[in-house]
């Protein structure tokens, strides 16, 4: 007979509302009592337990590693990463590719490179973990080492986290309640302050600002942006973020990379937008699925990159002006 | 021969992540096909077909189809191995989330859908909570946030299964699932073997072509709906 068997209800279920949880989505009614589990089920119905659908020993069974898992997943929340490491493996022809590129916590590195040349294919190779084991044969380090199997396949706090133009919200809730979903799963320790932290992020990200009962499926495709990169920076567990392409979306991708940063994750961004490449630190440049090279922002790009991005508020000025109705007539005066 | 019973409800991507895998299994040599059961009619034999696997379907009609599954799980099995297969799949399609095809002993894969919503893993039965493995599917389309939440369901509903993401498109996922799946024991018979969990009995008047709605007609395995208005009624 198993431990759990002899815990008194009340017990069981004050400390451990998991098991409430899961006796409920049996469809059984239990209330708090001086009574054993073992003894309650022994006492049920076995018609009750048929519908149920586990028996006994099954449901016995299931709560005591419900109880585990849930320990487990408390304690396992805060586990960093300090760097990633990507080892080249050859490009589309065969021929090896040279590179070794080693990333820490806070970091962003930039993928650049015509479509079609193999930028996703490098992304699917960081989330996988790659070890030598997909088309390209590259390999991924954690922390210098391999990764062991555990930290790779555990699903709820995978070690990467995906953004892409093709992913959507889905589910009919809304933006407080969903974030607060999150945040009741990732266990934080006061919930509502962190559902409304992501939620004045999001919208510090976005010209379109929303409120907390908004819909999910509703926000716009900037909203949905910005929602997704300040949950990703703030209540995310992965320590490695992947962005594929979020160009022209309406969010202020310089603060999106600021929060990205300060949530001292491992950002890659596949990118075409010169806002975002010349943000990193570095950028890959790929060619014929292989990474043909390494590029460092030079302080020369970087003072470029302040020409650029004041030429991108002027637009956005002009958007704005658009968006409220107003008249572009007075001449463009593109800033030097 | 390894015999792997992949359930889950209609449309959530069985096929496609068989296809997946199988294609992987089949690239380090082994030989693998697949019996395919479901209640009126199926095209997935072509798809299974397409890609060379050894099919074979088999068709409920007015059965209840998990029932017909244990039914001919030992005949399907005799097929696969006069096939002379290393690995068996039997796919079929939990269309009342109570029943379940997973055997004692025989590797049990249930695949959800991560479009259904975060609720969904609460609501499948004993073919997801029995299960070893859970493959999430159609990721590629859901946020991180939906994928975390309903990661964190899935383990809530099955503590002890392994969790696997696996884009049925495009195979992502699909090689650490290929080698869970590789490690499961062999199944040389199931004379004697037993079902994870009983099926309901499901001999109501209308299971054998009762069509009369009312009182009268109901007798054997009848269960009433109660209703909170008339619960003082109600013995
Ligand atoms: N986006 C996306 N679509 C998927 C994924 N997996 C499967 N699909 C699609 O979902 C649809 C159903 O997939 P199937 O593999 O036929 O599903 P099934 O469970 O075998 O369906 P039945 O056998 O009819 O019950 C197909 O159009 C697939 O292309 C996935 O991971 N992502
Ligand atoms: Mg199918
Ligand atoms: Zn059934």
């Amino acid at each position: 007979m198993s431990a759990i068997a002899s815990l008194p209800l009340d017990e069981l279920l004050i400390q451990h509302s998991c098991v409430r949880d899961f006796i409920d989505s049996l469809g059984l009614e239990i209330q708090e009592s001086a009574e054993p589990l073992g003894i309650w089920l022994d006492r049920l119905p076995d018609e009750d337990i048929l519908d149920a659908g586990m028996e006994r020993p099954q449901i016995l069974a299931h709560a005591e590693r419900l109880i585990q898992e849930v320990a487990r997943m408390e304690d396992g929340s805060g586990a960093g990463v300090a760097s990633l490491t990507l080892i080249g493996g050859r490009d589309k022809n065969g021929t090896p590719e040279q590179a070794r590129i080693s990333v820490r916590a806070g970091e962003v590195l930039c993928i650049v490179g015509p479509t079609g040349s193999g930028k996703s294919r490098l992304l699917a190779d960081i989330e996988c973990l790659a070890q030598g084991d997909t088309p390209t044969g590259r390999r991924i380090l954690i922390d210098g080492a391999v990764p062991d199997e555990e930290r790779r396949t555990v699903l709820d706090r995978k070690l990467v986290a995906q953004l892409s133009q093709n992913m959507n919200f889905v589910v009919d809730l809304g933006v407080r309640d969903f974030i607060g979903l999150h945040a009741q799963c990732r266990m934080v320790a006061e919930p509502e302050i962190m559902v409304e932290r992501v939620i004045a992020c999001a919208n510090d990200l976005t010209g379109e600002k929303f409120g907390p009962e908004t819909s999910v499926t509703q926000l716009s495709g900037g909203q949905t942006r910005a929602l997704m990169i300040a949950d990703a920076a703030l209540l995310s567990a992965s320590p490695v973020v992947l962005i594929d392409e979020i160009e022209n979306a309406g969010v202020d991708r310089r603060r999106a990379l600021e929060l990205l940063i300060g949530g001292e994750k491992i950002v890659f961004i596949s990118t075409h937008d010169p806002l975002l490449a010349l943000r990193g630190d570095r950028r890959i440049v790929i060619r014929n699925g292989g990474i043909a090279g390494i590029l460092e922002t030079s302080p020369e790009e970087r003072e470029n990159l302040e020409r650029i991005e004041r030429v991108d508020a002027t637009l956005m000025e002009i958007r704005e002006r658009l968006r409220r109705g107003l008249r572009i007539e007075s001449p463009v005066r593109w800033p030097q | 021969m390894q015999l792997i019973t992949v359930a889950g409800s209609p449309s959530v991507g069985k096929t496609s992540v068989i296809l997946r895998v199988a294609e992987l299994l089949g690239r380090q040599g082994l030989a693998v096909g697949v019996v395919k059961l479901d209640s009126l009619s199926t095209s997935d034999d072509q798809l299974y077909a397409q890609k060379g696997l050894p099919v074979a379907v088999g068709l409920a009609g007015s059965i209840c189809p998990d029932h017909y599954f244990v039914s001919n799980i030992e005949d399907c099995l005799a097929w696969g191995q006069r096939q002379g297969l290393d690995l068996l799949f039997s796919e079929s399609a939990g269309l009342c989330n109570r029943c379940s095809p997973h055997i004692q002993g025989v590797m049990a894969v249930c695949v959800v859908d991560a479009l259904a919503g975060v609720h969904t893993p609460k609501k499948i039965g004993p073919m997801l909570r029995l299960a070893d493995l859970a493959v999430i599917t159609k990721g590629d389309i859901v946020s991180q946030v939906e994928r975390e939440v309903f990661a964190y369901q899935v383990r809530l509903a099955n503590p002890g299964a392994r969790a696997f993401f696996c884009n049925g498109i495009t195979g992502q996922g699909a090689s650490d699932l290929a080698a869970a799946i590789a490690r499961a024991a062999p199944t040389h018979s199931l004379e004697g073997q037993r079902l994870r969990f009983p099926m309901p009995a499901a001999v109501c008047p209308y299971c054998v072509g009762e069509t009369a709605i009312g009182e009268t007609h109901q007798r054997g395995n009848v269960k009433k709906m109660r209703f909170a208005d008339q619960t003082e009624v109600t013995p």
